[in-house]
Order: C-alpha cells, then structure tokens, then sequence
C-alpha cells in the first residue's frame, strides 16, 4: 500500500501520497490546488510562500512533506470564515496595501503568525517581523499600517 | 512634438495585425452598442512617422461595449500589473458616460478579446489611451442620445443622463435605460471626429479616489496568476539553462534524466527540457542532465565594467545643442567635471516568469505573465507555425513588470513544448532563472562638464550619455550654452553588453536624473547657494518651478548650502510628461557606510490626476522601490556569467529601510499625464544629495553601498 501522510489543511483532515522530496510549497500548489500560496524564490528568502503550520508562520518552501504529518497547516484561503473576511484581509483592502498582489497572501500570513504569538504588537515589532517579506511593489508603508490597524482592531473585539 | 518621439521608442519595428475578426466578435460578445478607436489616430501621434503607421493597425485597435443588460465593457490590449489601470482607465469610462463606476468592466490584454495594443509600458495607458477612451465614452453618450431623442420624440438637446439612464429635462418620468436602447441590438460604431469630452468641472468619477478594484481577490489568495492556472494533464517543464550567456552546448546526455519515472525528455535544438507533472521531479530529473559547453566569454566583469563600457562606445550622437560651448567656457568662473556610473539593475518581481501553453483544435491558447501579448501572440505563432488567428494569449494578474515582462521568451518555451509534446505546459521560471535571464536596466556612465559664473548662472552644459538611453537626458536647467550627445541606443543596445539589457520602470531618467541633479548640486555647492534657491535661479519651466516650490514648503525647507549636516537633499526631474520633486533626509552611519533614509517628501504635477490614491500608491511604490537600486541592488557578474543569482546577493528593500513617505499632488486641470514611473528617477539622486549635506562626501557611483560610502567619506577633501 501507497504511504500516506495525514494532516490537516484549513481545519479539514487530508491526506497526500507520501513523496520525501516534496515540499509543502508545491504540495499546496499543485496536489491540493490551492495556489494562493505563491513560488517567489523557492529558498527561503521572499516570504511569497508563507504559511501557518501548527501556529508558527513558516516559508513553505523550506519545509518537507514528511514534517507536516499530524500538522495543522493554515492557508491564505483557511483565512476568511464562512465568507467573511479576515480582520487583516479587511485591513489590507481597506489601506489599500497592495499593488501587484503576488506578495499580499505571505505577507498577511505573516502578520497573522506574529499575531498568533503576541496581540500586542508594536510598529517596531511589526517592522521587524515583515522584515524578511518581500514587496517588490513598494506597498511596505500601508502593509505595516493594515497589520497596525488590524491588531488594534482584533483586540478590541477580543477585550469587548 | 516629444510624445511622438516617446511613443515611437516603442513601436519601433513591431508588426501587428488586429487581433479579433469583427464578425467574430459579434458572435461571441453578443449584441450591444460597440464603439471603435483608435489610440494613434485619435492622437495623431505617428502623423509624420507613414513607415510605423503602415505596421499599425488601420482601423481601431480598443473598443467598448455597452451590453444589453447596460453593463459597460472596455476591451483593450493594455494589461494590468499593479499599476493600477484596470481602475483609472474605469473612472474615465464611467464618468464620460455617465454610469456607475461599478458598470464598467474592462477587458484586459486577451488577443483574442482585445484589439491589438504594442504593449503596457511607458504610463502610456492614462496618457495615450485616455484621451480616446473618453472621446469614445463621449460618442456612445452621443448615439445613446440621438436613439433616445428618437424613442422620446424629444430632441437630445432636451434630453440628460443620470446613471445610465437618460431622462427628459422637462418631464423627469420621460426616460430611457441605455439598457433599453441598445437590448437586441447590433449598433456599431467607429470613431472618426473628437467628440466633445466632458470639462473638468463636470467630472464626477475623475478626480475621485478609488480603492484597488481587485483588493478582495488579491487578500484571499484567489487571484489567479500565470502560474496559478490549472489545465488537466498539464506538465511542468524544467529546461536546461547555460552557465553563462557566452555558453554554447556542444554535448549533452539526458540518459539518466530519461531513467526517472514518468518524465517526458525533449531535445529540440537549443531546447532541451525535462518533463513531469510534478514540479520538483521535474527539476530532481533535469538536474541529471550532463551538459558541455564552450566558451566565448566577452572580458568584462562588475569590477572593470565602465572602463569597458567607454572603450567600446559607439559614435556618439547629439540630440540637442543650443548656443556654442566655446562661448559658453568662457563665460565661465567654476568648472564642474564629473563622471557618474550605475551598474546592472535587476526587475526582480515578485512574480518569476511564467507560461502556461495549452493545444485544443489546432489552437495554441498561452496563459503568459507578459506586459506584451500582443508582440507575444506573433512571436509564437511564427516559432510554433500556428496561424495567428490561432495563437491567444492570455495575460493573467501580473506579480510586476516595471518593464521586465515587455520579455516573452517563457511564453515562447511553453508554446514550443507543448508544440513537440501535445500536452499543456507550464515554464515557470526558478528565481535564478529569473535572474538569469533578466533584461537589465543597462549600466551607463554619464559624463558631464558645466560651469557657473560668478552669480551663480549655469552658462555651459555638456552632457554626454553612454547606453542609459535618452530618456531624461533634457537639460531643464536654463543655459544658454548647451549640448547633450548620446552613445549608444540606451537599453535598446544589446551589441554592448553580455547580457540583455531592457526598459526598467522610467527606462534611461533613473541614470540621467541621478547625473544631472548630482551635478546641480555640487554646483549650489560650490556657490555656496541653497540647492532649491540654486535650481530656482537657473529654472525657467514654470512647472518645474512648481513641484519644487511645493515640496519645500511642504518639508518645511529652511535654506542653507550644503553641506550643511542636517542630511537634507533635494532633487527634481521630468519623466512620462508628469514633474516631479524630492526631498530626502538621510542618516549616514559614518563607521559603517550604512544609510539610512528617514523621510522623503515629494510633489508631484501630473496634470489632472484621475485617481488620486492610486497615483499616492504608485508614487509611495516608486520612492520604495528607488531605495533599492540607490543603495544596494546591483548585479555582479563575470563575462556572461551571472552570479547573482537569488535574493541573498541581491537585497530588495526592506520594511526597516522604509522611510516616513508624504506625497503631494498638485491639483491641476491639465491633461493627466503618467504616474507609475515619475516618483522614481529622483531617487538616486535626492539620497545622493542629502549625504552629501549630511557628511561633504560626494557619491558618483550607483548603488551607494556601504563600501562606496566610506570610500567617499576617505576621499572626501
Ligand atoms: S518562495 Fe519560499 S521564501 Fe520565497
Ligand atoms: S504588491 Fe507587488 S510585490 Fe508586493
């Protein structure tokens, strides 16, 4: 029998036959089709390829398949519940904090994984934490203003 | 007439032919009133060119739809790449024909839609492509009108529009949806005469900030991209690259490469590719390849680069003189001489290139991330044999251009090998692909010799560029003495290089702005005048004047002559017919050579901005992404080979490098000129400037890296 390992995608349990010299970046993009998860460098570099695995942001291209057994993988499209966006997707649409799009869905996965660990974030520490994505569009500016608006915005509906 | 000039650049040596028969069309957008322009005709910018006008379409190459549900369609070749058009060119739409901004959807860049366009580039869209859209805009209100007149049996000068629907003046319950009029209809029209375009007073969409009209889909990941679209049975394809560009195959074994298990192998000539629908056994398979090469290697490498470049130097040309230089010496008592260099700059989008080519029917359709589909559309259907009415390309959202992608040669491999294979195929280029085969802005040297006399007039300019390009080489500055000669056709020279070079966002003004603004302020300097006061007193266009008056004010600019150690710098420039001027304030960290820019300031006189957000972001984006290729991005190679090669050895600005950005736009009603290149050609210069007010050293050589810093800072008098 084919190995197979199990693991659980944007709240759903899957599997995928086991290949070793699979990453989760092309895993998620050609086996499970969810492209929203982008190729920008494929070495760790860009953060285009940035996903939640078991509540860490992590560049997807450096991961094996082998290390997502059992995981709780979270995606761009894992984000929004029942259609209803997700208070950082809302905030970069409101700030307009894209141009070309291709680096929007690592960097709100990003932001999302810094928010995980610590609600309250400073700018600084929102600059530091995006430091290592990439925007080639220059959109930094409003990025780091939508994941400001949208961790005051998360708190204040987590505190009410 | 300058935009004549600018456009042909472009058109230069293309052939077209119009992409979609017109009974085609018919069949397959349905009925509705269709209106037909002609960017160049309605311009008349090629009137004096009859050699490109004959490779131009003859009858219309855009049209607009307004369908039967009183929808609005725009179908144009222009493609969107961030730059945000699919918003701007909307408004124009809307507002000319008086329908919500929601009605309008435009149709981008599919040759089999859209009517053939030369490419996306040059903030050509709002430019040239504006003024027809609207005057097209204005001709359908014109019939939509005459047919309601007729329906009402009220004349149309009784008659006005709220919304899509046009109402009697007199009696508000008399009235008419274009909905109404143009349903079961096949109404064409083409446009021939300027109709009357709205007044700026009169606009209510233009001149209204809107927010991206593609934000949700690009925040939920479901915008689909080249690489992103999917076609059962696809493979991807990993091709064989050379070690260097003077690299030619002269044995190659695919033996073990052909051992893998369900890999398909192509050699066809130069194009040799391992196949699998699996991305990375491809690339595992491909990389089983043994390949030899021979060399012939040009000899020139980062470091002996501008020697080289001045040794090989074509005849130079001049392209503009006025008065006599000798004259002009001697009226001269300070003598300014200086030689400024930039090296390769990479695009380096987000987005690699990618195809995607799929054969059904004797049809090759190519999903491509190309700023060109058109161009791209007889490339391909020459290489793969298929008639051009075969071949449709289809530019999906685009991860960035900035004239990167105005290359197609991904799309050209995918069509090649789905071709040979018949099954769909997917080049998607690796980073160091990308890298690889990247048109790089072209490394330039720019010579310069002015003067001053005693007031501090500028009398002399001599001004000599090697392979930027001409693109703002214009003098600006009031000298009566004056000559600029050009060497080399600019990123159009690739005899030159060992590599190919390209446009890159403002091709050329990135390279002379950041001469001729280093050159005025060593100038101001030497006069020990405030740099602004010293551009003031030497400027005579009106609104450049303006842009530089504003953006003092709005810094809050107290004059002083540099270098003053505040880190203050100032420069100002022309690009895409918009004026543009910055302020900058740096820190200089004088042990390590690091630069930090902290605020840039800049104004901007665009004409009548359409959008004003979208000009903000673009504005915000240029003066980002300008940090990148003043302080660090630079390619470092030997002969053909390219060792840059990821994002490791090429630094991208960063989040932490950011500064504190306030943009101005001054409010004008004239016509809106281009937004998505402008705010970058100061970039190199203005941080140039304001090191040198922070620290009296002088940089001549772009990037400014940290060891180039310190070394002005050791050579500094
Ligand atoms: S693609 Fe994974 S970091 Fe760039
Ligand atoms: S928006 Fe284009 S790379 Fe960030």
């Amino acid at each position: 029998m084919e190995d197979k390992i199990q693991f659980e995608l944007n709240g759903k349990p899957v599997e995928i036959p086991m290949d070793e010299h699979q990453t989760l970046l092309w895993a998620l993009r050609t086996y499970f089709n969810l492209t929203g998860t982008k190729y920008g460098c494929g070495q760790g570099d860009c953060g285009a390829c940035t996903v939640i695995l078991n509540g860490e942001a992590i560049r997807s291209c450096q991961v094996g398949m082998n290390e997502v057994s059992g995981a709780k993988v979270i995606t761009i499209e894992g984000l929004a519940s029942n259609g209803e966006l997700h208070t950082l997707q809302k905030a970069f649409m409101e700030h307009d904090a894209l141009q070309c799009g291709f680096c929007t869905p690592g960097m709100i996965m990003n932001a999302y994984g810094l928010l995980l660990k610590n609600p309250d974030l400073t700018k600084e520490e929102i600059i530091a934490g995006m430091e290592d994505n990439f925007c080639r569009c220059g959109a930094h500016n409003r990025i780091i203003d939508a994941v400001e608006a949208a961790a005051k915005e998360m708190k204040s509906v987590e505190t009410r | 007439m300058k935009e004549t000039k600018e456009y042909n650049e472009y058109t230069a040596g293309e052939t077209s032919v119009p992409g979609l028969r017109r009974r085609d069309f018919f069949k397959l957008l349905g009925g509705g009133l269709y209106v037909f322009f002609n960017v160049t005709d309605a311009l008349n910018v090629l009137a004096t060119e009859s050699e490109q006008r004959r490779s131009l379409p003859t009858d219309y190459n855009a049209f607009l739809l307004i369908h039967e549900d009183g929808t609005v369609s725009c179908y144009t070749g222009k493609i969107e790449m961030g730059q945000g058009v699919i918003t701007s060119l909307a408004q124009m739409l809307a507002d000319e024909l008086d329908v919500a901004y929601e009605k309008v959807k435009m149709v981008m860049g599919d040759t089999m839609l859209c009517p053939w366009d030369m490419g996306t580039f040059g903030s050509m869209s709002t430019r040239f492509f504006g003024p027809p859209l609207r005057a097209a805009a204005a001709e359908a209100l014109a019939v939509l009108l005459d047919m309601a007149a007729e329906k009402l049996g009220i004349s149309a000068e009784q008659l006005t529009v709220e919304d899509g629907v046009i109402i009697s003046k007199q009696d508000k319950g008399k009235k008419i949806a274009y909905r109404e009029l143009t349903s079961g209809k096949k109404i064409e029209r083409y446009l021939d005469q300027k109709p009357e375009v709205k007044d700026y007073s009169e606009f209510r969409i233009m001149g209204k900030s809107f927010n991206h009209q593609d934000g949700r889909l690009k925040v939920t990941g479901e915008a689909k991209y080249t690489a992103d679209i999917r076609v059962p049975g696809m493979l991807y394809a990993r091709i064989l690259r050379p070690p260097s560009h003077g690299a030619k195959l002269v044995s190659v074994d695919t033996s073990e490469a052909e051992k893998q298990d369900g890999v398909l192998v192509v050699k066809d000539r130069d194009l040799i590719a391992v196949l699998h629908e699996n991305p990375e056994k491809a690339e595992e398979s491909r990389d089983k390849i043994k390949a030899e090469y021979e060399f012939d290697e040009k000899d020139v490498n980062d470091q002996n680069l501008f020697d080289y470049l001045l040794k090989n130097a074509p005849e130079g040309q001049i392209i503009n003189s006025q008065g006599d230089l000798d004259i002009g010496k001697r009226m001269v008592d300070t003598l300014v001489e200086s030689e400024y260099y930039n090296s390769y700059v990479a695009h380096a989008t987000m987005e690699t290139h990618a195809a995607l080519a799929h054969i059904e029917d004797e049809k090759i359709t190519v999903w491509a991330s190309t700023q060109t589909p058109f161009p791209a559309q007889e490339t391909i259907s020459r290489v793969t044999g298929f008639p051009l009415e075969n071949v449709r390309i289809i530019p999906p959202f685009l991860g960035g251009g900035f004239g990167g992608k105005t290359a197609h040669s991904q799309a050209v491999e995918a069509a090649r090998l789905a071709k040979i294979t018949g099954k769909p195929v997917m080049v998607d280029w690796s980073r160091e692909e990308e890298f690889f085969y990247d048109t790089f802005r072209p490394a330039a040297v720019v010579q310069i010799s002015t003067g001053t006399d005693a007031s501090g007039k500028i009398n002399l300019w001599d001004y000599k560029e090697y392979y930027a390009g001409e693109r703002g080489s214009d003098t600006i500055y009031d000298v009566p003495h004056q000559r600029t000669m050009a060497f080399g056709r600019g990123w159009r020279a690739p005899e030159v290089h060992p590599f190919a070079t390209g446009a890159w966002r403002a091709p050329g003004n990135n390279t002379n702005t950041f001469a001729r603004e280093s050159q005025i302020d060593i100038m101001a300097a030497k006069a020990q005048t405030d740099p602004i006061e010293f551009r003031l007193k030497n400027l005579t266009d009106q609104r450049m004047i303006g842009v530089l008056k504003e953006v003092a004010e709005k810094a809050g600019w107290k004059p002083a002559a540099s270098p003053s150690g505040r880190g203050f710098g100032v420069a100002c420039g022309f690009d895409a017919g918009a004026h543009v001027a910055h302020i900058a304030e740096v820190e200089v960290d004088q042990a390590t050579g690091r630069v930090q820019v902290k605020r840039v300031v800049c104004a901007q006189d665009m004409g009548f901005c359409i959008n004003p957000e979208g000009a903000t972001i673009q504005m915000e984006g240029c003066i980002n992404m300008g940090l990148g290729y003043s302080l660090t991005e630079e390619v470092k190679f030997t002969g053909g080979k390219i060792e840059t090669k990821d994002f490791s050895s090429y630094q991208l600005p960063r989040f932490s490098w950011i500064p504190k950005i306030e943009t101005h736009i001054l409010e004008l009603n004239e016509p809106p000129q281009g937004g998505g290149e402008p705010a970058i050609i100061c970039m190199g210069a203005v941080i140039a400037n304001a090191i040198f007010d922070a620290t009296g050293a002088r940089l001549y050589h772009l990037p400014m890296t940290p060891d180039r810093v310190l070394d002005a800072l050791k050579n500094k008098l």
